[in-house]
């Protein structure tokens, strides 16, 4: 397989970042997929060489700044998530969509896990169920998003 | 990022270390970014440049809509704009004729105090600040506001709209701020009921249009329609601005505690532009600040204690004279002189405004220092440090 160039991670990344925090009416909103979680855990699957844990800390501290209300909640749980993909990654990207969206769901419910756990710890408690509804949409949105990001490596591979 | 780089042939063991090390390093990296957080003051001037290093993403963002909306109203028609102009007008003249007697009520008011003259107006000097649409956090209520410390925002300062109370600052950068809403779940108001004078403490409830008063008594004397004031305690927001109106009253005979819930007066879903406002310290009307007088009334942990804010000592001091308090020198004046005398050199004397003319608010009379004001109380002269003195949290 064909390792996408680090320029093109970081492009997606930001891309996956600005997508996160568009803003976008509240119903909307609840149900949008964290983009940036969902593009970090594809490169650690698919180039886990270039797109690995470092990458996830620091996206994870840019989303810090943007929505958490502790710096650093994001990164740790998104370095757990990359973390997790790169270790997996053979294993993962062998198997057919349906297979790689249900692994996404559980990567993504320990993701949601872990914020909601900081946000107990730290004292900004936040116990909507509607915070878990990302995963689901993530999961679903997981097929297209792969294959968005990975039209360019196939392409040359 | 050492990964970056590498060749790809390499096994993934084989440099960095392992995954397993490197998630090691980067979570303990992770955690203790969140423990210094969380201690508040370490990470502040980490917090504020990264803040500015996201405020152009932000701007970016949010400049379609910003594009969108600014077409949208260069071609409005000749027709709309001239009915907008027709209802400014008409709303400005109602506001004109209401406040045409607003400097003698105050006047009176200050004579009934036993103040010497009128009180210059709390708030001492506001700012427009337009809300940056950028989506902060699902599910939290927060917003985004492009002033700054350039602007001399501070943390935990109150913001408002034309129609009330919006939220606070949390996180100041230099040219944006992030303001918590009265909405969200983590932010509760000290409020008082406006026609009984009782008071009690608004939290969000989480969407935008609600907020509830979870700590009234079954038997409390409160109604739908009822107004909520700020109640002036928990030492961020003055007394007396509008807050929300009871929307829902529901008594269980059962429960102990009444299920009330109100709406915010505030348009915080449909605002563009919201106000900064900086009160005077040295007003009976102002935040109660927490000061050491009242710190024995606290107990327990202060992050349980349900206040809007974490307490912080100057958060509410903002006025040079809160810094250095000295004793108030009453001096009694005829009656004939007080009408008679102008604004000028006003001495704010604490021994004739006891507690009891002010029944509503209690609290002001005990922890301001009162201090003869150095200048001239004119409502629009802005005192020197007065937002100085409030930035050191």
């Amino acid at each position: 397989m064909n390792a996408p160039g680090r320029g093109r991670i970081l492009f997606t990344a930001l891309v996956a970042l600005v997508l996160t925090v568009l803003p976008l009416p509240p119903w909307l909103d609840v149900l949008r997929p964290v983009f940036l979680v969902l593009a970090v855990l594809y490169w650690s699957v698919n180039a886990p060489r270039t797109g690995d844990i470092a990458l996830g800390f620091f996206a994870g501290l840019a989303l810090d700044v943007f929505q958490g209300p502790v710096l650093g909640q994001h990164a740790l749980a998104l370095t757990l998530v990359t973390y997790i993909g790169v270790r997996e990654h053979q294993r993962i990207r062998s198997k057919p969509a349906f297979q790689q969206a249900l692994f996404v769901f559980a990567a993504l419910a320990i993701y949601e896990f872990v914020l909601f756990a900081i946000d107990g710890w730290s004292g900004h408690p936040l116990t909507s169920p509607l915070r878990w509804a990302h995963a689901v949409t993530g999961a679903l949105l997981w097929p297209p998003v792969a294959a968005i990001l990975g039209a360019g490596s196939r392409g040359r591979a | 990022m050492a990964a970056f780089g590498t060749a790809a042939g390499r096994p993934l063991q084989g440099r960095g270390g392992s995954p397993g090390f490197r998630f090691t390093l980067y979570a303990a990296l992770a955690v203790v970014v969140m423990y210094l957080d969380q201690r508040q003051h370490y990470l502040e001037q980490l917090r504020y440049v990264l803040q500015a290093a996201a405020y152009p993403m932000q701007l970016a963002v949010n400049s379609p809509p910003a594009a969108w909306a600014w077409i949208r109203r260069s071609f409005e028609s000749r027709e709309q704009l001239q009915a907008e102009n027709a209802r400014l007008r008409a709303g400005q003249r109602d506001l004109e004729l209401r406040s045409m007697r607003y400097e003698a009520l105050a006047h009176e008011n200050g004579e009934l105090r036993g103040l010497r003259a009128a009180l210059p107006p709390v708030a001492e000097r506001w700012l427009a600040a337009e809300i940056v649409n950028v989506q902060l956090s699902s599910l939290r209520q927060r917003l985004l506001i492009d002033r700054g410390a350039v602007n001399k925002v501070f943390k935990a300062q109150a913001v408002l709209d034309d129609r009330g109370l919006i939220g606070q600052t949390t996180h100041v950068g230099p040219w944006s701020a992030e303001v918590i809403l009265i909405t969200d779940p983590e932010h509760a108001v000290p409020v008082r009921i406006e026609r009984t004078g009782l008071r009690t403490i608004a939290v969000g409830a989480g969407d935008a249009s609600s907020l509830a008063l979870p700590y009234l008594p079954a038997n409390a004397d409160i109604k739908s329609g009822d107004l909520l004031v700020t109640s002036g305690l928990g030492g961020v927001f003055p007394q007396g601005y509008p807050v929300a109106r009871v929307t829902e009253v529901h008594r269980d005979a059962v429960q102990p505690l009444a299920h009330v819930r109100a709406a915010p007066l505030a348009h915080i879903d449909t605002d563009s532009e919201v106000m900064l406002v900086w009160f005077r310290a040295d007003h009976p009307a102002a935040p109660t600040p927490t000061t050491d007088s009242l710190g024995e009334l606290r107990s327990g942990t202060p992050s349980m204690q349900p206040q809007a804010v974490p307490p912080r000592p100057q958060v509410a001091a903002p006025g040079p004279s809160a810094a250095a308090p000295r004793p108030a020198t009453p001096r009694k004046q005829p009656a004939e002189s007080e009408a008679a005398e102008p604004k000028a050199a006003a001495p704010q004397p604490a021994a004739p405004q006891p507690a009891a003319p002010q029944p509503a608010a209690p609290q002001p009379a005990a922890p301001q220092p009162a201090t003869p004001e150095p200048a001239t109380p004119e409502p629009t002269t802005p005192q020197p440090d007065a937002s100085q003195s409030k930035e050191g949290q």
